[in-house]
């Protein structure tokens, strides 16, 4: 496939048609998933504490310290959790918190041990700002964090964390958080270690353009070196109830033409990523439909819970059954996967 | 086949009812939605258009039971409910307090067994009264059939009483789909298609414009869809009365035809295919409280031109599962449509255009 460099990207991101780029991409999926079979993983993402000392401002999930809401999840609430995914045909968790001054090594050895002892379940977990704030903590390097974490039971990691890759954008709404450079250093190490990450962006907030190419760039940089990521996932901000749309209250959600722009050129500039995944959880159903006409091929996941983007005040609950319906409905095979995007299932 | 359809359009040439067919059979989306884009913007150059309204439902009694709708209710059932004039009145007094002003209002009701067409006439009398400078949009031709049945007037007699009690334009709901077979399963108390043609002409002959609609993604064919169609383009010919057709998504949710919400794909397909057939109606309403902010926002490139309003108050299609807000805000619906790279209209009843918004 050719690659598109960083000047004609932002031309195209610019400029381009929306039935340019949706008919591109498209073409691109079909190429890339021939068989049109859409993907989809049964997992719930388990949030084991709200407190963060990150505060980003588009966040509306996190609590301090002293707030009644403020929690860290028991083991006993876990293994629940957990027992009810594994019913429901789930089979990985999405373990991720708040980044919490109070939790050390030791609770993420512990947490990640009683999991594996306890069930055979995938553990896809913590998100680069924690792994870095655990090597600050502790005073050892990433790798090192890594390393123990895996020994422990941690099999994969999410792509969270990233929203914007482009450090003017951080500074602006998450300035206590992780930078660029140590976001993509701990994928880097993942990846070096043989554990698979996928690779997530937040746009449509104070982003320009250039912030998306930036963030694009950096992320098909270190898949050419590493070829760690197993997917791209991009979603939208989600204004509700937080401190940015308080800040900028001129600032509107993006719709669905800014999302689906995005979400095609990413297909376009991402040549070595193999699947990109719709965000049914920020963009509806009917949206996440079309988006597979516009270069996705996977639909993420059930999400037999969620609870960050729900703070932002935006709910769409679906089943099992209505991600199904709904593939089959925009004309494609519903398959579902594992964390390492294999198929193991299909609905006929 | 697109080669050649796309052609025509290009030549201002008709679809016919074989080629309004293939495009719904059609993978092409994103071609398809880009001619139909094209020659929206052909019409309606690069405007988009919404207008400051408030919907108002006066009663959900209803003697016909729509196996597709989950408003209506007998009298007496719990949930049932009937708006005086006052509340009709008051309601408005809101959407003003609320909006700063308002330029249209939106009335359609279920067929109340008891009420008397005066109470209608009255109704329309007050407001027209009260607030003479909003646009007065009321009555499906299911209700006028009513009216008439009611009254013992002619239609012509109907219609006349309340274009001079201030009627100013007509919905163009109760079309649903015009084949009889499909509306023996989804509304077989409803008035024929061809009652509804025949009304909707008499009240074109009139001087009373209307909208005309399709309700899709139920138990019809596409084959239905396209002779929906075409009945609604010919006529437009006859009578040039439609100033707009609207494509209503079928909303599932606590009806009696338990089918899936048709796909997004399929909803922009039907916009798309409804902009090339209906080369002879202005204007294709994307119907954001069926569709969704998201999706109707979407349809704007797709051959819609028009988001509807910020309506404020909806009831039948979110008793029936819409996902989207009840009402919207001016600003909201600007934001969508600069969003698309269209410029937003804010229009009055007749799609005049009032204001503009330039980057």
């Amino acid at each position: 496939m050719a690659r598109v460099d960083k000047k004609q990207g932002l031309e195209i991101l610019k400029e381009a048609s929306l039935h340019e780029l949706g008919k591109e991409a498209d073409s691109l999926r079909k190429k890339l998933h021939p068989d049109g079979i859409v993907t989809f993983v049964i997992d719930r993402n388990i949030n084991y504490t709200n407190i963060c000392i990150n505060k980003c401002k588009f966040c509306a999930f996190w609590r301090p310290k002293e707030h009644p809401e403020a929690y860290v999840i028991s083991k006993e609430e876990l293994a629940k959790k957990i027992e009810e995914t594994i019913e429901k045909g789930g089979t990985q968790i999405l373990l991720q918190g708040g980044v919490n001054p109070e939790l050390g090594m030791d609770f993420y050895i512990d947490l990640l041990k009683f999991i594996k002892q306890n069930f055979k379940i995938h553990v896809h977990g913590f998100s680069p700002p924690e792994i870095s704030y655990l090597s600050k903590k502790e005073g050892i390097p990433i790798r090192e964090v890594l390393l123990r974490l895996h020994d422990a039971g941690l099999d994969s990691i999410p792509g969270g964390g990233a929203e914007i890759l482009s450090d003017r954008v951080r500074m602006r709404q998450s300035p206590n958080k992780i930078k660029s450079a140590e976001w993509l250093a701990v994928m880097h190490e993942a990846h070096l270690l043989g554990m698979k990450t996928s690779a997530t962006m937040m746009f449509g907030s104070i982003d320009a353009e250039e912030d998306i190419i930036e963030h694009l760039d950096a992320i098909r940089n270190l898949q050419d070196e590493t070829g760690g990521f197993t997917a791209f996932i991009p979603w939208t901000f989600q204004p509700g109830n937080t401190e940015l749309k308080r800040e900028n209250p001129e600032l509107m959600p993006a719709g669905a033409v800014k999302y689906l722009r995005v979400l095609a050129f990413s297909r376009i500039y991402l040549n070595n990523f193999k699947n990109i995944q719709v965000s049914w959880v920020t963009q509806g159903i009917k949206i996440a439909q079309i988006g597979l006409r516009f270069g996705a091929n996977d639909f993420g996941s059930t999400m037999l819970e969620e609870n960050v983007v729900r703070a932002a005040g935006v709910c769409y609950r679906v089943t099992m059954d209505e991600i199904i319906q709904a593939i089959k409905s925009a004309s494609f095979k519903p398959a579902q996967r594992d964390a390492y995007y294999k198929i193991f299932r299909f609905f006929d | 086949m697109l080669a050649k359809i796309k052609e025509k359009i290009r030549n201002c040439e008709r679809l016919s009812k074989e080629e309004a067919l293939a495009l719904f059979y059609s993978d092409e989306i994103h071609e398809i939605g880009a001619i139909a884009d094209e020659v929206s913007r052909k019409i309606n150059s690069n405007r988009a258009y919404f207008i400051v309204n408030r919907h108002i439902n006066p009663t959900n009694i209803c003697v016909n039971r729509c196996r597709f709708c989950a408003f209506s209710r007998s009298k007496g059932d719990s949930g049932a409910y009937e708006m005086s004039i006052e509340e009709v009145l008051l309601n408005l007094k809101e959407a003003e307090k609320t909006l700063g002003y308002i330029t249209e209002v939106h009335i359609v009701s279920g067929l109340h067994p008891y009420w008397e067409f005066e109470y209608y006439l009255d109704m329309i009398s007050a407001i027209k009264k009260e607030f003479p400078k909003i646009g007065i949009k009321a009555f499906t031709a299911v209700e006028i059939d009513y009216f008439s049945k009611k009254s013992g007037f002619s239609v012509e007699e109907v219609l006349s009483r309340l274009k001079s009690a201030g009627l100013d334009i007509m919905p163009g709901g109760g079309a649903e789909i015009f084949n009889p077979d499909v509306r023996n399963i989804i509304c077989p108390e409803k008035i024929s298609g061809e009652r509804w043609l025949e009304i909707i002409k008499t009240a074109h002959t009139l001087g009373i414009k209307t909208n005309s609609t399709m309700l899709y993604g139920h138990v019809e064919s596409y084959e239905d869809r396209v002779e929906h169609l075409f009945k609604i383009r010919e006529l437009q010919d006859e009578t040039g009365g439609f100033l707009a057709f609207i494509p209503l998504s079928y909303q599932p949710e606590n009806t009696d035809i338990k089918v899936p919400y048709p796909s997004g794909i399929d909803d922009l397909k039907t916009i798309a295919i409804s902009r090339l057939v209906l080369d002879n109606i202005p204007h294709i309403k994307a119907y954001w409280i069926m569709l969704g902010e998201k999706l109707a926002q979407l349809a704007l490139l797709f051959g819609a031109d028009c988001l509807e309003g910020t309506v404020i108050e909806e009831r039948i299609a979110h008793s029936a599962g819409a996902r989207s807000k009840k009402g919207t805000t001016i600003d909201e619906l600007v934001h969508l449509i600069k969003e698309t790279g269209r410029t937003p209209a804010e229009r009055d009843t007749f799609y005049n255009v009032i204001r503009t918004w330039q980057e």
